[in-house]
């Protein structure tokens, strides 16, 4: 067992006073290194925050990392399943790799709670009762831009998405809300860096707007060429392209940007201002979405093991769909298939002092589930 | 037996032995690290025909590799899904047979080889590299943007396909199951090399001009030896699918063309068990190392490099003693 | 946005007229871009006979130098220094202390090593600088579109790298043709045995060449950067660009690596706008978005299996 990705909840276990339950062991798959490395760091740092905060010594983590590869993704959970007996698993940052290690995983017993990835098949046909989702169905976002398009009077918007089925979901999402005309919508290369085709085509198309979902570096490139063009039409995207981690790599190009979020550090609620506090003090930076999304998976896990014994899978299982523990989102429960009932919010871009950051405007989509829900049966 | 025998037997005999013992020990995960080295180790062994043998340096065999996984992934997709194949002009079923499933990505992997081939080999050098890896890119970037199978997304296949008589779903039965496919074609690979074809395709990698004068034309024999190849990687392709019960266009990916060779210079180019060596010491590394510290790849990349400058001629040809085969 | 004053289809065909003049020089831009990467791993190529994987890293090098010494200083100029110097360095450390090794050996174990240094080179960024991507931005002075002739509105920084480009390969065709490292370079590439007999310190001029080709890809890495995203990995997808660049022009020929961007460039740009254009003709716009895309992004590849498969040293290879 390898000592360093043993993260005990607290070294004191064996001082402890004998716990009533059998203790947890949570299996951790997520992105540590290679590009991407920041999300799967941000998850892991804010589910172990809540670790360390509840001081609960019957919960052990086990944390692997998936190098963002299918393929080790699923030998890890086959390693997780098999030798260290888990008997929940989480982290996964990626829609491919949750296809990859879901459907076995639940297959298999093992409860799933994702803290970042919500493919469309794991909330419809593919859904199954012992997988949550903690963050969004995939489509959510970007339906909650659509909305807020719709709103604010866009009437003949660009949308472009590169050419993978996340990008084409994020298109499918914008649409079902947006229902004004497209001025252009086009599908761009996985890892494409060069935007100016794109944008060019966007200045001639007339477009009153722009929806884009161009996650990671894509976004930042996008953006960066955007501001630079002298297309002055306003941009909607979602969270991903502008959030705490990759915001200051952005710069003044993402000023003004309005993007769609279930979180932000300033969302007025107790539990909120406490995790950006400590997260803060603990690590040295601004929490993300994805710590957001981390810290809210872990205090889920911790707010059933106070209810139920995770041996008897149908309370825990119960326990886990009550969600009863204070989200740092404010307002959170689950729907039919497991994936959340949610507000989502309308952020603005701003600065403060020297860093960028983001400021709630308005609430998009109030209590929004996902479309996907009447197809699950489970 | 020359010293290099010997390291083979040890080899084969360890790749069996460990998987054995970790069964005794109920270790589950060592026996998937011994099946993924085997498995590995195919599609090397395919690859080291090509590049070993033929002195084809093709940095486009992932090609090979995920249309194996495929040719699983979407046979074994419309069985789960009781949806055919195809219904014109005559109804074919998808399938949950490894055996059938082997054979159809064997006759692809083959097909789509004597294409590539057919093209690639009108160059050589440098050149080959980069005109195979243009053919792995274009079926990588199909197979991201093509939604009917998943897309970037891949497949899942929830169950692991079957093999007459065995319970596939056992660790050490699926081992088995790669392992005796692996020694098989390392004794066709050794025939092979031994063979008339073997040895005019070895002359024609030293002297393309004496086997022209004697009638053979390298072409064909490389494209033959191509297509073997191909062939061989394909069939290691639909294993690594059913082991991870999935598949996705990262099987497809340049870094995957690069894995391979990677296992074959580390081993030993055109060794025998070069893949088998570099393939086990490739996994023991990556399992070995990545507990130690997040930033692993730096000591691995260092550790490759001393490979390549102190260890010449990869394990097998320090261990064996005899200086690497100079080409 | 109806112009005054003329009826709409005349309007719309100017319009295209205007884009597709627009879309050129994106490619063209595009084009010289790569055309800065390849040019080192071209010239490192025909002299020393070494496949370098390691080139996209030494790319990634000077994009993460240049970011530092803008974040400090504010300077982009500055910036552009340090994206020279610090490739430089590290290709000139990198040489002595591993690719020197290697010339010897055959392209199998270059490419092992070369693939070694990668990770390092990866992990290693990844270590000093962290995970996430870092900042760094045109300065004021070139940022913002400028007005070209005919009414095209054109950002200034992308004139900028056009501008650079072209005067670096100028540079380079006069350090060939006319210097006395020219000299020794073209020298270099026909007979190594020759120019050691003549005295030339050979391992030095090794040296020196490596350190070049790697400054141009730190350049490229920082001009790059700054409008796109500084982070671990962004050397790769350039690498297998520029592999493709040098290969259709032809390996080891500054000529080659240039025609060879520029096509490169053109078709890429040109493949992303018109192929789903084309597929609109005769399919509904939805499906045909999707594989126009598709084909799009397989559009290079295509180009160079073909230019292989007609002629299969390129198109400026001389030697069978």
């Amino acid at each position: 067992m390898k000592l360093k990705s043993l993260f005990a909840a607290a070294s004191l276990a064996a001082l402890a006073t004998t716990a009533a339950a059998d203790p947890v062991k949570v299996g951790m798959i997520t992105t540590l290194s290679g590009g991407g490395a920041g999300l799967g760091i941000d998850v892991r740092d804010g589910f172990m925050l809540a670790v360390k905060q509840s001081g609960n010594t019957d919960i052990e983590v086990v944390i692997e990392d998936d190098q963002r590869k299918p393929d080790i993704a699923v030998q890890l959970a086959d390693r997780m399943i098999q030798s260290d007996k888990v008997d929940i698993l989480t982290g996964i940052i990626w829609s491919n790799l949750a296809m990859a290690v879901v459907p076995s995983a639940t297959a298999q017993g093992k409860f799933y709670l994702s803290p970042n990835a919500g493919p469309s098949q794991l909330a419809g046909k593919g859904c199954h009762k012992n997988y949550f989702n903690v963050a969004w169905q995939n489509d959510n976002l970007h339906e909650a831009a659509g909305a807020y398009a719709k709103e604010a009077g866009y009437t003949n918007t660009f949308i472009l998405a590169p050419n993978y089925p996340a990008g084409q979901d994020a298109l499918t999402g914008f649409k079902r809300t947006y229902g004004g005309e497209l001025a252009g919508e086009i599908y761009t290369k996985l890892g494409q860096t060069d935007y100016a085709g794109e944008i060019a085509q966007i200045r001639a198309s007339g477009a009153d707007s722009v929806f884009f979902f161009l996650p990671g570096g894509m976004g930042i490139s996008f953006l960066k060429q955007y501001a630079d063009s002298g297309v002055e039409l306003p941009v909607v995207g979602p969270a991903f392209s502008f959030d705490q981690g990759i915001l200051q790599a952005v710069g003044a190009a993402a000023l003004g940007v309005i993007n769609t979020s279930q979180w932000n550090k300033d969302i007025d609620n107790a539990a909120n201002k406490a995790f950006v506090e400590t997260f803060q003090a603990e690590y040295g930076r601004l929490p993300s979405l994805y710590a957001s999304q981390g810290f809210d998976t872990a205090n889920l896990i911790l707010s059933a093991m106070a209810k139920a014994d995770v041996a008897d899978q149908d309370t825990f299982r119960a326990a886990l769909e009550a969600a009863e523990f204070a989200s740092v989102r404010g307002d959170f429960k689950f729907g039919p298939n497991h994936h959340p009932i949610q507000d989502i919010f309308v952020r603005e871009v701003i600065q403060e002092g020297d860093v960028f950051a983001n400021k709630i405007i308005g609430t998009a989509l109030t209590d929004h589930g996902d479309a996907y829900a009447a197809e699950c049966k489970m | 037996m020359t010293r290099e025998t010997w390291i083979n037997a040890a080899l084969a005999l360890g790749l069996l032995a460990v998987p054995l013992w970790a069964w005794v020990a109920d270790e589950p995960f060592t026996i998937t690290l011994a099946t993924k080295v085997a498995i590995l180790a195919l599609a090397g062994v395919g690859l080291n025909i090509a590049l070993g043998l033929g002195g084809l340096v093709s940095l486009g065999h992932a090609a090979f590799f995920g249309l194996g996984g495929y040719a699983m992934g979407i046979l074994a997709a419309h069985a789960q899904n009781y949806t055919p194949l195809m219904e014109w002009p005559l109804v074919v079923e998808g399938t949950k047979s490894m055996p059938v499933i082997w054979l159809v990505a064997v006759i692809v992997s083959a097909l789509t080889a004597l294409l590539i081939g057919a093209l690639s080999l009108r160059t050589s050098g440098v050149y080959f590299i980069m005109i195979t890896l243009a053919f792995g890119q274009m079926l990588y970037y199909f197979a991201i943007s093509w939604p009917a199978y998943g897309g970037e997304d891949g497949l899942s296949i929830y169950v692991r396909n079957g093999f007459p008589g065995l319970n596939t779903l056992d660790p050490i039965q699926f081992f088995a199951i790669c392992y005796v496919l692996l020694i098989l074609a390392l004794a066709f690979s050794a025939r092979l090399a031994r063979s008339p074809f073997g040895l005019a395709l070895n002359a024609a990698r030293q002297s393309p001009q004496r086997v022209e004068t004697v009638g053979i034309s390298p072409y064909r024999l490389r494209l033959l030896a191509f297509v073997i190849s191909g062939a061989i990687t394909g069939l290691a392709g639909a294993l690594f699918a059913d082991l991870n019960r999935f598949v996705s266009p990262s099987m497809f990916s340049w870094q995957t063309s690069g894995e391979i060779m990677v296992f074959i210079i580390l081993g030993g180019t055109a060794r025998l068990f070069g893949p088998v060596a570099g393939a086990a010491l490739f996994i023991f590394l990556e399992q070995a190392l990545g507990g130690l510290s997040e930033y692993w790849h730096v000591h691995l990349g260092l550790l490759l490099l001393a490979v390549v400058l102190f260890a010449r001629g990869g394990i097998i040809g320090t261990l064996a003693g005899q200086g690497a085969r100079n080409d | 946005m109806a112009l005054p004053g003329k009826p709409l289809g005349e309007q719309n065909k100017l319009m295209t007229t205007i884009l597709l003049i627009e879309q050129v020089l994106n490619g063209l831009q595009f084009g010289v871009m790569l055309f800065l990467t390849a040019a080192g791993l071209t010239l490192v190529f025909g002299v020393m006979g070494l496949i370098n994987l390691a080139h996209g890293s030494l790319f990634m090098v000077g994009a993460f130098a240049a970011a530092a010494v803008a974040g400090a200083t504010g300077s982009f100029i500055l910036a552009l220094a340090a994206s020279l110097a610090a490739a430089a360095a590290a290709g000139a450390l990198v040489e002595m202390l591993v690719i020197r090794r290697l010339y010897s050996r055959d392209h199998l174990d270059q490419v092992l090593a070369t693939f070694a240094l990668i990770l390092i080179f990866s992990e290693g960024t990844r270590w000093l600088f962290g995970s996430f991507p870092l900042y760094l931005n045109i300065p004021t002075w070139l940022s913002g579109p400028v007005t070209l002739p005919g009414g095209i509105q054109y950002p200034l920084y992308r004139l900028t790298i056009i501008a650079i480009g072209l005067v670096i390969a100028g540079g380079l065709f006069l350090l060939i043709s006319r210097t006395r490292l020219g000299i020794r370079i073209r020298a270099g590439e026909s007979d190594r045995e020759m120019i050691a007999a003549l005295g030339v310190d050979i391992s030095k001029l090794y040296t020196i060449v490596f350190a070049l080709g790697a400054a141009l890809a730190g350049l490229a890495g920082a001009l790059v950067g700054a409008i796109q995203s500084v982070q671990v990995g962004m050397g790769e997808p350039v690498l297998i660009l520029a592999f493709v660049v040098i290969v259709i022009g032809g390996i080891g020929l500054v000529k080659g690596a240039l025609i060879g961007s520029i096509l490169v460039g053109l078709t890429d740009t040109l493949g992303r706008i018109l192929l789903p254009e084309v597929f609109k003709l005769f399919l509904d716009p939805s499906t045909a978005t999707s594989i126009g895309a598709s084909l799009a992004t397989m559009s290079i590849y295509i180009l160079m299996a073909a230019v292989l498969v007609v002629k299969p040293t390129g198109l400026f290879g001389a030697k069978a």
